[in-house]
């Protein structure tokens, strides 16, 4: 048992290696624009991972992750924004609207370093408030799902309504450089692409680092049998909130390595169809691991660069089509499918030794 | 004067819109624990109905006779939207009923090819429906104009209401989809055929969101997307009003209409919806689970 364990980790390990060591290297055989959607992708395999740790491991299920990205895009926009506007201290969309003088939000925003903090630190603070006001009362299951949903149009409406502070539908954009540096020069993405993959390298090894750990059954407890972890003395909505508030925090990130690669951000990026793309891409991946919602994005994004780009009709279609096949046929993503053929080829499709697994409880 | 006396009647217009959205949902998921998503796209099935209905009467039907399409696409829209419900409870949401969140996403993805199929076959630009002659100008009030058509769809919603009750609490079958809804299992053991009682109460849930959408095209051009717009208000009257009983619902409906109202009159449109947000949020401080909720020993509700 510990032999096979311990094959398996091993084989697993290198994998891992070999795909990150691939990612590094990509610039050298990547052409720019290549690289650019590669960097998107991964700044939304980063957000993906967030997600996961709330759905596939707390079995929480958010539609609102779009608005968290979103504001951490936002806040990176705003700076970038803020340095574009150079001597006039004062971003081009507002000129047009009538504002005279920068608004009092915008102010930290000329700060990278406050910039990023705050990129990361409204997300959760937004997510600890709701966290806190859903789930201890017990608002759970599609409830809170139903919850997440509004939040997202009323951010959505909130920025879009205003203008003058926001830039209204037209979002954020025709930044120009980044702490001095031409945004759009093939170093300055290449290095941002290479932040993007450590970044992604970091976040997934320290959910890794969690889930293993004792917070990690306590959350696949919270999932599988909520009142039985209640009643063995634990407050799942401490761990529910904690969660919430860290994957926002991640999707804030990932919006900030987004907006840096994309060139811009408007509220149609962070509405509702996005938002529910990003539970399509932890379903397809796989939800409960942490490789599968990674490839899931990354796959995902890149079958919709494909296709809108020579069918653009069918991508609804598609994209509805993946929801319903995923949900019914393939609960567990791509990731059970493999490990349905990995057991067939390695003839261990009867009954693992230490068959203590619960059902997994997605409800 | 007058504004307050026009804030209140939009306030009760948007109400009842909203509730005869909410009526569908509060049944479905009522009965059956199921969010269904595509539930926005069924009310945009009834409207496209209308608008079909519509165009069939503009060139085959005399047109002094025109205006009686608005009363046939009424039974119509219910019956197509039902149909729809019943192709989509048969072939997808029976097998996720002890998934709620599962059944959510499954239906999304339909909604999703629902817009799209309309986008294919009637455009991606939003469609106008004539009103109905008789529907047209308003009741005059001293010196306010209160619209026909929305005294029309706020006595449609009322009457919905009244027949749903009727229904629920008068007949046979009805007190059935109450059992089921109350014990699934005891009523299963006595008798009660809840595959039956699951399959006609979508049916029906569907087809008030073909009404809903025939009252919609009053109201101003139709498109793909029309049942996004109001979907998420109506699964927050759902939430707030809880599943118990239908009474929920109504209070819900009106009381978000209403707030929605009165805070877009005094501040804007996009302050007002994020009050209105905060208020649901605030109310669920109180009433976690709704307004009316059923009551029940099972731990997991």
């Amino acid at each position: 048992m510990g032999k096979i364990m311990n094959q398996s980790i091993f084989n697993k390990k290198n994998l891992l290696l070999l795909g990150f060591i691939v990612l590094l290297i990509a610039p050298l055989f990547l052409t720019d624009f290549r690289l650019n959607l590669l960097g998107k992708y991964l700044a939304f395999a980063i957000l993906v991972i967030g997600l996961d740790l709330l759905w596939g491991y707390t079995g929480v299920l958010s539609l609102g992750h779009g608005i968290f990205f979103g504001i951490g895009a936002y806040a990176m926009g705003m700076y970038l924004k803020l340095e574009a506007a150079g001597t006039t201290k004062l971003p081009d969309f507002m000129a047009w609207s009538g504002v005279q003088e920068l608004p009092f939000i915008w102010v930290p925003f000329q700060n990278p370093i406050l910039a990023i903090i705050l990129g990361i630190f409204i997300p959760v603070m937004i997510a600890l408030l709701l966290g806190l006001l859903t789930f201890r009362n017990r608002i759970n299951g599609v409830y809170f799902t139903i919850l997440s949903q509004a939040l997202v149009v009323v951010v959505v409406t909130l920025f879009v309504g205003q203008q003058g502070l926001t830039g209204g539908t037209n979002g954020l954009t025709s930044f120009n450089t980044i702490f001095g540096f031409l945004l759009a020069s093939t170093t300055t993405q290449t290095v941002i692409y290479l932040i993007t993959a450590a970044v992604l390298a970091m976040v997934y090894f320290a959910s890794k680092v969690l889930i293993n750990g004792r917070l990690g059954q306590v959350l696949i407890g919270i999932r599988d049998g909520e009142n039985r972890l209640r009643f063995l003395g634990y407050d799942p909505a401490i761990f529910k909130t904690f969660i919430y508030a860290l994957s926002a925090g991640i999707a804030g990130l990932a919006g900030m390595l987004f907006v840096l690669q994309v060139g811009i951000i408007s509220p149609t990026m962070m509405g509702i169809i996005p938002s529910i793309e990003m539970v399509l891409w932890v379903a397809l991946g796989g939800r409960g691991t942490l490789i599968g919602p990674v490839l899931g994005a990354i796959l995902v994004n890149w079958a919709k660069t494909t296709f809108s780009e020579s069918y653009p009709d069918i991508w609804l279609y598609f994209l509805g089509l993946m929801f319903v096949i995923v949900v019914v046929f393939l609960p567990d993503g791509l990731m059970g499918l493999f490990k349905k053929f990995q057991k067939r080829w390695s003839g261990l499709h009867d009954k693992q030794p230490n068959s203590t697994r619960v059902e997994k409880n997605y409800s | 004067m007058s504004g307050t006396i026009l804030t209140l009647f939009n306030g009760l217009s948007l109400g009842s819109i909203l509730l005869l959205i909410a009526l569908g949902l509060a049944v479905t998921f009522g009965l059956m624990k199921v969010i269904n998503m595509a539930h926005g796209e069924l009310i945009m099935i009834g409207a496209y109905v209308t608008y079909v209905i519509q165009s069939l009467f503009l060139k085959y039907v005399p047109e002094s006779f025109f205006d009686l399409y608005f009363l046939l696409s009424i039974p119509i829209a219910f019956l197509i939207a039902a149909g729809f419900g019943i192709l989509l409870e048969v072939s997808l949401i029976r097998f996720l009923y002890k998934r709620p969140l599962d059944s959510l996403l499954a239906t999304y993805g339909v909604g999703l090819m629902l817009q799209q199929l309309a986008r294919s076959i009637f455009g991606a630009p939003n469609v106008g429906v004539q009103s109905p002659g008789f529907l047209n100008g308003g009741l005059t009030i001293g010196n306010l104009v209160l619209p026909y058509s929305r005294i029309f769809i706020l006595s449609l919603s009322i009457l919905c209401l009244v027949a749903i009750f009727l229904y629920f609490y008068r007949t046979a079958n009805g007190r059935r989809v109450r059992a089921v809804m109350q014990n699934r299992q005891m009523a299963e053991c006595l008798g009660v055929q809840t595959r039956r009682v699951d399959l006609g109460t979508f049916a029906i849930g569907s087809g008030f969101a073909g009404i809903a959408g025939c009252a919609l095209t009053l109201l101003g051009p139709i498109g793909p997307t029309i049942g996004t717009y109001y979907i998420i208000d109506a699964f927050m009257v759902v939430v707030v009003g809880g599943v118990g009983a239908l009474i929920g619902a109504v209070v819900g409906a009106f009381g978000i209409g209403f707030f929605n109202t009165i805070f877009e009159f005094f501040t804007s449109a996009t302050i007002g919806k994020v009050l209105v947000f905060m208020l649901i949020i605030a109310f669920l401080q109180w009433r976690p689970s709704g307004l009316v909720s059923s009551r029940s020993r099972a731990l997991d509700e």
